[in-house]
């Protein structure tokens, strides 16, 4: 038998983001106002439901989260201020750092693609980060979205070389230095 | 005129060119001086945040600290950005351990950050510090009966930061009114544009422009303005591929706020970088043409 020193709920809610789950009414207003609730497995309410009844894995492993458009509409609607917004960063935090593969959505090598980016270069390159986003999910859709980057191309939308970011040099500072207070 | 430091964001230099050339065009008649904030870096996005919470905050941090020494307040064309800078202010104010390592890490770069930037948006800024009748006094080109569809999306307006109502908002309405043209009836206004899930999810995303563009034409529109340089991105460059998938055959221009701004003061459609839109708005250009032939002769 597994005794949980903690249990999942209390997890999320000490995740930035989770703090108000618990206030939670299941009213459903969340999923009525999501623009991608019925492309999810477990849309917000559900989702809530089922961090509260302890499934971790089924959580943290599925694509739901990665769903969300940061619209904000669930958040601004929400009678008890449960921020299912900010609920859905923490999920995807939580997921990532415990290494969890969301099941069907390649939207993790997105933010990933774009954080690693914004670290190399400062500022965001798209070329190299729609690059490294089609080598790390899948290759073959780099040429269905050819014609996107050409048309984007032919009116100077899309520079073909990174930035030159002169704060580079101080933020890369920045990210270490914070690394170094990691526990405090 | 009043100083603002400003904080372009990445996007107003590459996908969004026009926005950042719109905004400097229509700085110096609007009165505002924008003075480019020195050795910004990316704002994080929501994408940061999302790969590591507490991370993002010292990257949006980090760009506070370097705006705090100007002594200005922080204005941004890209609502992107503006949240992004404005959560990481509010979540330094909440929770005081990790403003502790925050601190530490931008003392590594020599800098400090004590909370007391104003983070604004520029469409907010034109909005609320230029009065109404300034702008109309300034106006050139009659924009008299154009039809334009106002599309907020989410984050100029949500989360509720008391600039608008969130979900009924019209303050961009007004603007547009102000400039001699005229703001439709859009009950889409402020629904999302399906955002930078784009790259991984196109089909949810081109059913939320279908649904946007749908809208905006039933009801009349000749073109759409928007802040946001994303949704602009989405709602331009991703028509053509709506039109396809949907077999409809949609050539609304996508115009940003501060290109109509533009436009009705006078300035070149190429400083507004108006040759940089994928949907052609000609037929808008036209439209205002004819009618100051019209109102001329």
């Amino acid at each position: 038998m597994v005794i949980w020193s903690v249990r999942f709920v209390d997890e999320v809610a000490a995740t930035p983001g989770g703090e108000n789950i618990r206030d939670c009414i299941q009213c459903g207003i969340c999923a009525g106002s999501c623009p991608a609730a019925d492309r999810m497995e477990y849309p917000p309410r559900r989702i809530i439901a089922m961090i509260r009844a302890g499934k971790r894995d089924e959580v943290l492993g599925s694509a739901s989260m990665w769903y969300c458009m940061s619209c904000y509409l669930c958040t601004e609607r929400c009678p008890r201020d449960v921020k299912p917004t900010e609920l859905a960063y923490a999920l995807e935090s939580l997921a990532i750092k415990h290494g969890y593969r969301a099941r069907g959505t390649s939207t993790p090598a997105v933010h990933r693609s774009y954080v690693h980016t914004l670290q190399n270069y400062g500022r965001i390159y798209e070329m190299g980060m729609m690059l490294r986003y089609y080598i790390t999910s899948n290759p073959f859709k780099a040429i269905a979205m050819l014609p996107v980057a050409i048309k984007l191309m032919l009116r100077r939308r899309l520079p073909l070389l990174p930035p030159k970011t002169k704060g580079l040099a101080s933020l890369k500072k920045v990210i270490a230095g914070f690394r170094e207070t990691e526990g405090e | 005129m009043k100083q603002y430091c400003y904080y372009p964001g990445c996007s107003a230099e590459a996908t969004a060119k026009g926005l950042g050339l719109s905004v400097r065009a229509v700085a110096a008649p609007l009165e505002m001086e924008l003075i480019e904030l020195e050795g910004w870096t990316c704002c994080g996005a929501v994408h940061y945040g999302s790969v590591d919470r507490q991370e993002a905050v010292p990257v949006a941090a980090y760009n506070l600290a370097l705006a705090q020494k100007t002594g200005l307040e922080l204005a941004t064309p890209c609502t992107g950005c503006y949240l992004a800078l404005t959560k990481a202010d509010m979540r330094l104010k909440e929770d005081e351990a990790l403003k502790a390592r925050v601190d530490k890490a931008l003392a590594a770069a020599g800098l400090e950050y004590k909370g007391n930037v104003r983070i604004r948006l520029l469409t907010e800024v034109i909005i609320n510090d230029i009065p109404p009748q300034f702008i109309a006094s300034k106006i050139k080109r009659n924009l008299n009966g154009l039809k334009v569809a106002p599309y907020y999306g989410c984050q100029m307006v949500r989360p509720d930061f008391g600039f608008d109502d969130p979900e009924v908002p019209h303050k961009l309405d007004d603007l547009v009114n102000n400039l001699g043209a005229e703001a439709i009836y859009f009950p889409l206004k402020s629904r999302c544009c399906g955002s930078s899930l784009v790259f991984s999810e196109e089909d949810i995303v081109l059913e939320q422009l279908y649904k946007l563009l749908k809208n905006a034409v039933e009801n009349g529109a000749q073109c759409m303005v928007t802040p946001c340089p994303l949704c602009q991105v989405n709602l331009d460059v991703y028509q053509g591929r709506v039109n396809k998938k949907f077999k409809t055959n949609f050539k609304l221009p996508v115009l940003y706020v501060t290109q109509l701004i533009g436009l009705a003061l006078g300035i070149d459609e190429k400083a507004l970088g108006l040759h940089m839109n994928i949907v052609s708005p000609r037929p808008v250009l036209k439209y205002i043409s004819k009618q100051e032939a019209a109102s001329g002769a």
